[in-house]
């Protein structure tokens, strides 16, 4: 079955007109898997996206890394073929396979060229569907892993993270590292990643996009080539959180010359009916950019960092407003105190007219951007899918923006931005900066 | 030393549109303005979005001794204003007409770039050839911007111990050429760093005779020159502009090796760096051996370090390859080794060395050089995808002294290079006395206090 929508992405500002022909054909294999497609086949390869929703968080207790060396063990040999034997495959038809694990997703991208598809798919459906989980290969993998961990302990940029998210999830899985601790990988049996295969990738939980030159009919049958040998279901998805933090400072000390902080409280549902008007308050604050009032007042006047933003993090089971800054030591303190104004400020008084109209222009202007590529392309079709967006949404996507009023704004803000919640976790020797929150 | 009109002959000759041959050339056109600013097209008409960019062929190599850091310090302040923009005016207004910008400074060339509506190109066009010519600079940009790039050097550089790591080992490795000073800066010559400095590297380096526009996305070559001409033609040429002369590297006649040792670094490894001959215009095929070394010994699962070293004896968790063939005036052929817990560096290090000797000794497998080939065919068939990255491949070449010739002929080049000639470049480079061995390890072991007090 295939339904076709032939959208024109479109805006208008400054009297100029920029339109993107987007043409998403919404697929269903003969075997039951859906997929969006945008054919181009101006170029001679197909980009593919597959997520399996759910990620590292199925790691089920104890077992906190198997998702990670499961997923990074998929290239490492399958059906009869060991790792270099695949690897050779792979290279000697040029394609492009990368396997990733994160909090809610397994993500595989795959680049393919036209000429050597078939071979291209039975290689990659080997991967997913029957990976060898060699012995030889999980300790080398396991190796990588650990030296990674290894790495992430003295990093300040890691560090900062993983006890930001400790401090906030606590036991539940987004509270630690996707990639386990040296104590559980080093635990793992082939038995784990086994399990942990089993537990990710299955058929209720695929989504995925697809751009480039390849036809309607043939994506469907290769859907089928590529999934119809897994499991109908896997594991359970994870309960939901609901976020809660103590406002204040909390100090891990590590001996480097800048500190790294990371700020936040709860956020916001990717569904919920204020996301926009939260989207465009957050672009205002410390969304990327120079105009963007975090970036404005931390760096650009007075010069204390090189680089500050804010996000919303809208995850699968919880959501988040989050942001990251680094600074001197001796500095440090000087930008969390600029950080708690402005999220005062932001939530009591608002924005003005310029800001919010400056907010919309950029961000309907940067929409039809996104859509440079086929490997981009494929990106947007799989995440529209992942947050239940219609094709339709990019036609409709920047009449929500527009449609953001600064009564709306100032409602979110204040809703939104709570600073007696927002916790700072700081990694370094900040200089003059009181931790106040109990590690 | 020949002028730099000379080194850069299409800038001279292709005064009109060269008709672009075989592959991508079919959508790349160059030409040239009467004030000495080069132009290059590359046609995308797939989405309504251009990347425009300008490049200076002018990096950190050719600051003055003393004022290290300069080149990437101008190119913050060149986001303050001009005689009719206001500081943060410039990225205001790309923002305000949807697109993004940035800019980045090597050690041969500082580039500007916006991503925006293909209809907002005369827009800025304006606005760059502005900034070219009429920055106007405070005290008071100078002071704030100094400091916020000694936090961009902390940030990339201080709280790293890698990165002060391979800070120290260039400084090593180049005994002469200024490719041995970090772009961003050593430090204590940053804080130093003030308006004069700024406005002297400007002045020297930033005019359209120095200047190349390259414009990417959904324009025809027609529009650009258009555009081109009403913005940036009107631009006067800086008739002192020198020849780019750098100090060149003396004969390298002793290894050098390296312990770094910071209490951050929990995962110890080891580097090696060769001096290299970079890329070569007209004679690129000596570096071509080179970019396929790199992949013959770190180029995926199948690469020879990959297989002796994580496969076979399992010394590597890590291990890898890599000649840059950006550089202008000579290069470097690193190698990288993470050993396994309980392999000392030493024994990394003979391991590395052993991998290093078989492959001149057997030579280049038949097979690996087939795939490898095939590999950059395609890798011209994904680039195609993504116009940005071949802008950046021109603006790489014709900053350090390649030609629109030698892009396009690049790919030829590789495929025509021999198992042969691979061995042959590795031969010749890999010679340790113009070699650079680092070891970056955590402190030295202490005894644990608990086994002194027992």
């Amino acid at each position: 079955m295939i339904r076709r929508f032939v959208l024109a992405v479109g805006l208008i500002c400054g009297g100029f007109a920029a339109h993107a022909e987007i043409d998403i054909q919404q697929v269903t294999s003969p075997g039951g898997i859906n997929a969006w497609l945008v054919e181009e086949p101006s170029i001679p390869f197909v980009a593919l996206e597959i997520r399996f929703l759910g990620g590292a968080s199925l790691d089920e207790p104890g077992k906190r890394g198997a998702t990670n060396l499961m997923v990074g063990l998929l290239e490492e040999g399958a059906e009869g073929m060991d790792a270099r034997a695949f690897a050779e495959a792979r290279d000697g038809i040029a394609a492009r396979f990368s396997y990733d694990a994160s909090d809610d997703t397994v993500r595989v991208s795959a680049k393919f060229l036209t000429e050597t598809q078939d071979a291209a798919v039975d290689l990659l459906r080997a991967s997913l569907v029957a990976p060898s989980f060699d012995e030889v290969a999980i300790e080398r993998v396991r190796e990588q892993v650990l030296s990674g961990l290894r790495s992430d302990a003295t990093d300040p940029d890691e560090i900062v993270g993983k006890a930001f998210y400790s401090a906030i999830f606590g036991d539940h899985p987004y509270g630690s590292s996707e990639n386990g601790t040296i104590e559980t990988v080093t635990a793992l049996t082939r038995d784990d990643l086994i399990t942990a295969h089993r537990n990710a990738l299955a058929r209720d939980r695929i989504y995925v996009g697809a751009a480039g030159d390849i036809s309607a009919e043939d994506l469907g049958a290769l859907l089928d080539t590529l999934f119809a040998d897994l499991p109908e279901t896997g594991a359970p998805q994870p309960a939901d959180v609901d976020v809660q933090t103590t406002g204040g400072v909390t100090v891990v000390p590590f001996d480097t010359p800048q500190s790294v902080a990371m700020f936040g409280h709860k956020g916001m549902k990717r569904d919920d009916p204020d996301f926009f008007a939260a989207y465009v308050m957050n672009t205002i604050f410390g969304g990327g950019g120079f105009e963007a009032r975090l970036m404005h007042e931390v760096r650009e006047k007075r010069g204390l960092t090189y680089g500050i933003y804010s996000y919303l993090s809208p995850r699968e089971h919880a959501e988040l407003f989050l942001g990251r800054v680094a600074s001197a030591n001796d500095r440090i303190g000087e930008a969390v105190e600029v950080i708690r104004d402005e999220w005062s400020k932001m939530a009591s008084d608002g924005v003005t007219p310029e800001e919010l109209d400056r907010a919309k222009t950029y961000l309907t202007g940067a929409y039809p951007l996104r859509f440079d590529g086929n490997a981009p392309i494929a990106q947007i079709l799989v995440g529209m899918q992942m947050d239940d967006l219609t094709p339709d949404y990019i036609t409709t996507r920047n009449a929500k923006i527009e449609a953001v009023t600064q009564e709306d704004v100032e409602r979110v803000a204040a809703e939104l931005l709570k600073p007696e919640d927002l916790l700072f976790v700081v990694v370094g020797q900040p200089e003059g900066l009181e931790a106040t929150v109990g590690q | 030393m020949r002028p730099l009109t000379l080194l850069f002959a299409f800038a001279v000759s292709c005064a009109s549109t060269i008709a672009a041959s075989a592959q991508e050339a079919g959508k790349v056109t160059t030409f040239g303005l009467d004030n000495g600013m080069d132009v290059v097209v590359i046609e995308d008409h797939r989405a309504p979005v251009v990347v425009h960019m300008v490049w200076y062929r002018a990096g950190s190599a050719d600051e003055q001794p003393g004022v290290s850091g300069v080149a990437h310090f101008l190119e913050h302040l060149l986001f303050k204003g001009t005689d009719t923009l206001a500081p943060g005016e410039f990225s205001a207004t790309v923002a305000a007409n949807g697109g993004s910008d940035n800019a980045f400074t090597s050690y041969d060339t500082t580039a500007y770039h916006q991503r925006i509506a293909a209809d907002r190109l005369g827009l800025m066009m304006k606005m760059e050839a502005d900034r070219m010519v009429n920055l106007r600079l405070s005290e008071a940009d100078i002071l704030t911007e100094r400091e916020v790039i000694i936090e961009e050097r902390n940030q990339r550089v201080e709280n790293s111990p890698g990165a002060l790591f391979r800070e120290q080992k260039d400084a090593a490795l180049y005994l002469n050429h200024p490719y041995g000073t970090p772009i961003i800066g050593w430090r204590h010559e940053m804080e130093q760093l003030d308006l004069d400095d700024a406005l002297a590297y400007y002045g020297e380096y930033y005019a359209p005779n120095n200047a190349i526009l390259i414009v990417a996305g959904d324009v025809t070559p027609d529009e650009v020159r258009a555009l081109a001409e009403e913005h940036y033609a009107p631009l006067p040429p800086n008739p002192d502009l020198q020849p780019r002369a750098r100090p060149t590297e003396p004969r390298h006649l002793s290894e050098r090796r390296m312990t770094f040792r910071d209490p951050r670094v929990s995962q110890p490894y080891l580097t090696r760096s060769y001096i290299a001959p970079a890329r070569t215009s007209g004679a690129q095929q000596e570096a071509a051996a080179l970019s396929l070394l790199a992949q013959v010994l770190a180029g995926g699962q199948t690469s020879v370090l990959t297989q002796k070293l994580q496969f076979d004896s399992r010394k590597a968790v890590y291990t890898d390859a890599y000649y840059d063939d950006t550089s202008m005036d000579v290069a470097n052929f690193t190698l990288v080794m993470v050993p396994t817990p309980g392999v000392s560096l030493e024994e990394g290090e003979a391991a590395l060395d052993a991998v290093l000797a078989e492959l001149i000794e057997t030579g280049v497998d038949a097979g690996q050089l087939e795939r490898i080939k095939f590999q950059i065919k395609a890798s011209h068939i994904y680039a195609l995808d993504n116009p940005n990255s071949i802008a950046r491949r021109y603006g790489n070449a014709l900053t350090t002294g390649l030609t629109v010739q030698d892009v396009q002929d690049w790919p030829e080049v590789l495929q025509a290079v021999t198992g042969d000639d691979i061995i042959a470049a590795a031969k010749k480079v890999f010679d340790r006395r113009q070699s650079v061995t680092g070891y970056l390890m955590g402190p030295e072991q202490q005894t644990p206090l608990q086994e002194v007090t027992q």
